[in-house]
């Protein structure tokens, strides 16, 4: 670098440093979904020349059943498999909260769900879900049980596709919810104790105000994960049977690289966006208000 | 575990040798449930390799066969047959480029959050996370295709960057916040430009950093499903959209399914071994540290 150019650096490096990065973020990201307002306000099949139909595709969307359909699932998936991911985190990370031999292992294998290839994840319990040939039905006839259809029924399709999410995501809540209660200092349950409070007591007002900044981070994170869950319920059900398990996601998928229908697709994206974004607003609320 | 309230404590004073029956009883339950809940993780990956290795006569028995004579068969197979090679090529090249190219951008832009506080492109970061995938993905094929770039490692590196790099940043802006600003205040007054002072002392004390952001981000490219099913064709296609395409056989071939996903996780699973503690630290954005 020449003295001069150096100098120019040295009085722009707040700028010229994050420069190359941002302007990938413009192009990839900012562009795109800018772009993607624009195509949303065309009857625009790839390929085609787009024709202006205005707000013609979100007033289609608002009367297509698919849609609410698919707003139903997307909001249904969500609803039932974060909860249990919170719940089930919690209970793991305080049970896991302790010392005991082969820490480091047992930290490897609780991260293995979350860091496997999905496709590979989503292809093992479509194996495990066949209703002839499945591991799961074994386990059920084994437990007296009756047999299930799992994903290819069409009432059992979301709750089956849960179970999936629930296994590969609850491990990230137990390792949030664990990192905070090692955080909360031994001192305040040693005073707890010295007050008489039993170990209910001591949970209820001491562990979880503790933990309660990262249970609603960890809230927040899993709900918009959810929401935009695409890879496993694309791998194992494609939306089906029927539609029955067909999130917006999936459905804008399909709209737009199986049918072509880039306008409509683009129109379904703003909505699942919306919503996206207006669950993560409400969520970041509940995390200022003190109660 | 708080089932033990005070009561049962006060009256198990009075007996030492029942309070210790009781304690032991707990551990034993603590531990049963330890297990459990790993078992349960692990079942998934077990039942995979278990697939992987029967034959198919094994695999469509309507009862599970626990025991059986592993064969390779399988493993074989995918890989004669299917050209497993070229997308497990495919999938180098692509999540090697998109990580090379999130760091050349990431590292400077994180340096920059960390040094000048710029919140505002901390958030801009953010919402790019927190918006849907396919959003982008519907301009990117149509942009692409003007361009003639589908199913070139151009389109894919390009997309591939938007999910390493987020990683990358959020991971390093902790490291770059710990590197002491006197060394770098040092390094001006001996005369070295800010560019200088990045790569010759920040970037060196931070190699962890960087090791740990490097492999996350190709994990991440590695297993990116979605936009590799629209933008790559014959030329470019990675590893879990050819497994995916496996499924559309026809007749399904567990044991082959179940090889093909053994191979695309064991990567993975290998670099998890190596850098574990950053993992949680990528995917809450920074929120959680490891």
């Amino acid at each position: 670098m020449t003295e001069r150019a150096s100098r120019f650096f040295d009085r722009n490096a707040q700028w010229l440093f994050p420069l190359p990065a941002v302007l990938a973020i413009l192009i990839l990201i900012v562009g795109p979904v800018l772009a993607n307002a624009y195509i949303s306000v065309h009857d625009w099949f790839i390929g085609a020349t787009p024709k202006y139909v205005g707000l013609g595709n979100f007033a289609r969307a608002l009367s297509d059943h698919r849609f609410w359909a698919g707003l139903k699932n997307t909001f249904y998936f969500t609803l039932v498999a974060v909860p249990v991911e919170l719940v089930l985190g919690l209970g793991i990370a305080v049970l896991f909260n302790r010392d005991f031999r082969g820490k480091g292992l047992v930290r490897t294998i609780i991260l293995l769900p979350m860091v496997a290839t999905p496709v590979a994840i989503a292809l093992i319990w479509a194996l495990m879900f066949n209703p002839s040939l499945g591991v799961l039905n074994y386990f059920l006839e084994s437990l007296g049980l009756p047999r299930s259809l799992w994903v290819a029924s069409a009432q059992l399709a979301i709750p089956s596709l849960t179970i999936v999410d629930v296994w590969e995501w609850t491990p990230m809540v137990a390792l949030i919810l664990l990192a905070a209660l090692q955080s909360v200092p031994t001192e305040l349950y040693e005073a707890a104790l010295i007050d008489g409070a039993g170990p209910v007591q001591a949970f209820r007002f001491i562990t979880l105000p503790s933990i309660r900044s990262a249970a609603v981070i960890a809230l927040i994170l899993r709900s918009i994960d959810a929401l935009k869950t695409f890879d496993i319920i694309y791998v194992i059900t494609q939306g089906g049977p029927g539609i029955a398990s067909e999130t917006l996601n999936v459905f804008a998928f399909k709209t737009g690289f199986e049918f072509f229908r880039a306008g409509y697709a683009a129109t379904l994206l703003i909505f699942l966006l919306v919503a996206v974004l207006g669950v993560a607003v409400l969520l970041n609320m509940t995390r200022r208000s003190p109660s | 575990m708080s089932a033990v309230g005070t009561g049962a404590r006060r009256r198990s004073q009075a007996t030492p040798a029942g309070d210790r029956r009781r304690r032991r009883i707990r551990t034993l339950l603590i531990y049963l449930l330890m297990a459990v809940v790993l078992v349960i993780m692990l079942f998934p990956f077990y039942w995979m390799i278990l697939t992987s290795l029967r034959s198919q006569v094994d695999n469509t028995s309507p009862v599970p066969v626990w025991f059986f004579r592993p064969t390779l068969e399988n493993y074989l197979n995918v890989i004669r047959q299917n050209n497993f090679l070229a997308y497990t090529w495919h999938s180098l090249i692509i999540a090697t480029l998109a990580t090379g190219l999130g760091l050349v951008l990431g590292l400077p832009a994180a340096y920059s959050i960390a040094r000048y506080k710029q919140n505002g492109l901390a958030f801009a970061i953010l919402m790019a996370r927190l918006t849907p995938y396919i959003t982008y993905l519907v301009p990117w094929y149509m942009a692409f295709r003007a361009l003639h770039l589908i199913d070139t490692y151009v389109a894919l590196t390009a997309t591939h960057l938007i999910v390493g790099m987020p990683l990358i940043i959020w991971i390093m802006i902790s490291f770059f916040e710990e590197v002491p600003r006197d060394l770098e205040e040092a390094a001006y007054v001996d005369g070295a430009s800010r560019f200088g002072t990045f790569t010759r002392i920040v970037l060196p004390l931070s190699t962890p950093g960087i090791v740990a952001a490097s492999i996350l981000s190709f994990i991440f490219s590695w297993n990116q499903f979605l936009f590799s099913l629209v933008l790559s064709g014959p030329n470019t296609k990675p590893v879990p959209v050819a497994v995916f395409n496996f499924i559309s056989y026809g007749q399904i071939n567990f044991g082959g399914l179940g090889a093909a996903a053994v191979l695309i996780t064991l990567p993975v699973v290998l670099l998890t071994l190596v850098i574990q503690r950053y993992i949680v630290t990528g995917l809450t954005m920074g929120a959680v540290k490891g």
